[in-house]
């Protein structure tokens, strides 16, 4: 057998970690771990984007999609529910594909935030899914554990660590195929990628299709961990915040997504519990100081400190 | 020998301007031809109508016998037409093995050998001398060795006919016949033919089998190397040569 490389390994041991912290953390903490990682996946599927040079805007499109299907459909089980928000956030992004992949720059961020927001309005204006009230989501089980109480919430947060580190291996070991690599390589210079005799606008689909089914898991372990869904998570807001974790966490790892996340979810309770009216200004001063001193982000810190080591 | 490339009658135009009128070439297969011209003359336009990057006004390309005039790059790209660039196109964040090893898992996906990916971009790295570079990020390799990574990349997909873009554009007069050596060298090793455009006039003697000389878009000249060079147009419109003097009245 090869040998691991570090990323798996370090994967393998946060996991492990999670796994067994889990059960002596307050129920807050399970809580915020919980949609931590779950946003987290969002963030990983902007990572692939990126390394494709787009930033999108309109992430919460999917986010809301998977978490509206999870939210609609009539399995009692949560694993069920969580299939069912990626397939239906993948198909929606591969819908959005069609015209998406077009686009580049400024133009693709633009029109991925409006397509977010044809959602959005959607949301708002149907009664029969609550409107800006939204509604309640419960699943009865969680892989055959029955929701509700400290097993339930075990479950779901042992189901999303369990989603974030598959999913977050699967990336590692995509950006490593052939079709990983393409990428950069379209980032980098597009017309090359077509005079190799690859279609540039089925690798960016690809990717849009990718992050949109990542983006659909972590909204429907989002709702069920919240318990209701709303029309905010639609919202520019939230994409806007999925942005800001993707440069508060840096590109360099598929890990990084989840670390960012966590910081932000505690920064933000954090900030709220000691400064309720200006819990804003706070958030905002700390990504300053991450862009003026660690503009690769959190991850970088890492990186640092392995070569001091050296 | 059978013709692997013809055009008839490609004709492309830009408003007033005649980029190209009316060539018809026929290249044979497994041969060596340059294409001279002054700046302007339609070498470029030529290069980038064959490969599909621009559409003729009029006209057809075909290829093996098969039309390939609308097709888009990665079309003409698979079916086995491919070019190198006069400003080289790579993948700068990449490493110039990563360069490779993208060309060779687009030529397996469509119908390529399918033998080892590491493998095949390690032996053209060898074959053009970049083993040394493997490592690096293209985007920091000098001009020179960026240059031989872009044909690489053109010829790492498997071509049939390659079409090189000015392979000697900003390298030394003093080492351009040891470039050409070293890339004509790689990419014959595999028969395949080449067409290449090329300003200076040692070169196309020295590599050539056949000489096609361009001027505002037409083909003045065309035949065997020293007989296209001693053509009083091609002396006159491409070489350089100063025109007779005409006497004043």
């Amino acid at each position: 057998m090869k040998r691991l490389d570090r990323t798996t390994v370090a994967l393998l041991a946060s996991l492990a970690a999670l796994l067994a912290s889990g059960p002596l953390l307050p129920r807050w903490a399970l809580f915020l771990l919980t949609v931590s990682l779950a946003k987290g996946l969002v963030v990983l599927g902007l990572l692939l984007l990126m390394r494709t040079g787009l930033v999108s805007f309109g992430q919460g499109l999917y986010f809301a999609v998977g978490a509206y299907a999870a939210g609609m459909m009539p399995a009692a089980d949560g694993l069920l529910l969580l299939l069912g928000g990626g397939i239906a956030a993948g198909a929606v992004a591969a819908l959005c594909g069609l015209l998406l992949a077009r686009y580049r720059g400024i133009f693709f961020a633009m029109l991925s935030l409006a397509f977010s927001m044809i959602l959005y309005g959607l949301l708002v204006k149907t009664s029969a899914l609550g409107s800006t009230d939204g509604f309640n989501v419960q699943a009865r089980a969680l892989a055959l554990v029955p929701a509700g109480g400290p097993h339930g919430r075990y479950a779901l947060f042992a189901l999303t660590a369990a989603a974030a580190s598959i999913a977050a291996f699967a990336l590692h070991r995509f950006f490593a195929s052939h079709l990983g690599r393409l990428a950069p390589a379209v980032r980098d210079n597009e017309l090359r990628v077509e005079y190799m005799g690859a279609s540039v606008r089925n690798v960016v689909h690809l990717n849009l299709v990718v992050a949109g089914v990542l983006a659909g898991l972590g909204g429907a372990l989002t709702a069920l961990a919240v318990g209701h869904i709303d029309p905010e998570m639609a919202y520019w807001t939230t994409s806007g915040e999925f942005v800001f974790v993707a440069i508060l966490s840096g590109t360099a790892s598929v890990l990084a997504p989840f670390l960012g996340a966590i910081v932000l979810e505690l920064l933000r309770s954090f900030a709220y519990e000691y400064s309720p009216n200006t819990w804003q200004l706070v958030v905002g001063a700390s990504m300053l100081l991450v862009i003026l001193f660690l503009p690769s982000g959190l991850w970088s810190l890492f990186s640092r400190w392995r070569k001091a080591l050296r | 020998m059978s013709a692997i490339l013809e055009t008839k009658e490609l004709t492309k135009t830009f408003g007033a301007v005649t980029a190209a009128s009316a060539i018809s070439l026929s290249i044979e297969e497994d041969t060596v031809v340059g294409l001279i011209g002054s700046n302007g003359a339609g070498k470029t336009t030529f290069v980038n109508l064959v490969t599909g990057y621009l559409k003729p006004t009029s006209g057809t390309i075909r290829y093996l016998g098969r039309d390939i005039t609308a097709l888009q790059p990665r079309q003409v790209t698979r079916l086995g037409v491919c070019r190198s660039f006069q400003i080289p196109q790579v993948f700068d964040t990449l490493t110039a093995y990563e360069n490779l090893l993208v060309g060779v898992g687009i030529a397996a996906r469509h119908g390529g050998p399918r033998k080892d990916p590491e493998e095949a971009a390690e032996e053209m790295l060898q074959r053009f001398g970049l083993d040394r570079f493997a490592g690096a990020p293209a985007g920091i390799l000098p001009e020179g060795v960026r240059k031989l990574l872009d044909i690489a990349m053109a010829l790492v997909v498997k071509p049939r006919i390659l079409l090189l873009d000015e392979p000697t554009s900003g390298v030394s007069s003093e080492d351009k016949f040891a470039l050409m050596d070293l890339v004509l060298g790689a990419i014959r090793a595999d028969k395949v033919t080449v067409l290449f455009v090329e300003h200076d006039m040692e070169i196309v003697r020295r590599y050539t089998q056949r000489v096609v000389a361009f001027y505002e878009g037409r083909v003045i000249a065309d035949g065997e190397g020293a007989a296209v060079l001693e053509d009083p147009e091609v002396r006159r419109y491409v070489v350089g040569e100063a025109a007779p003097a005409v006497r004043p009245c």
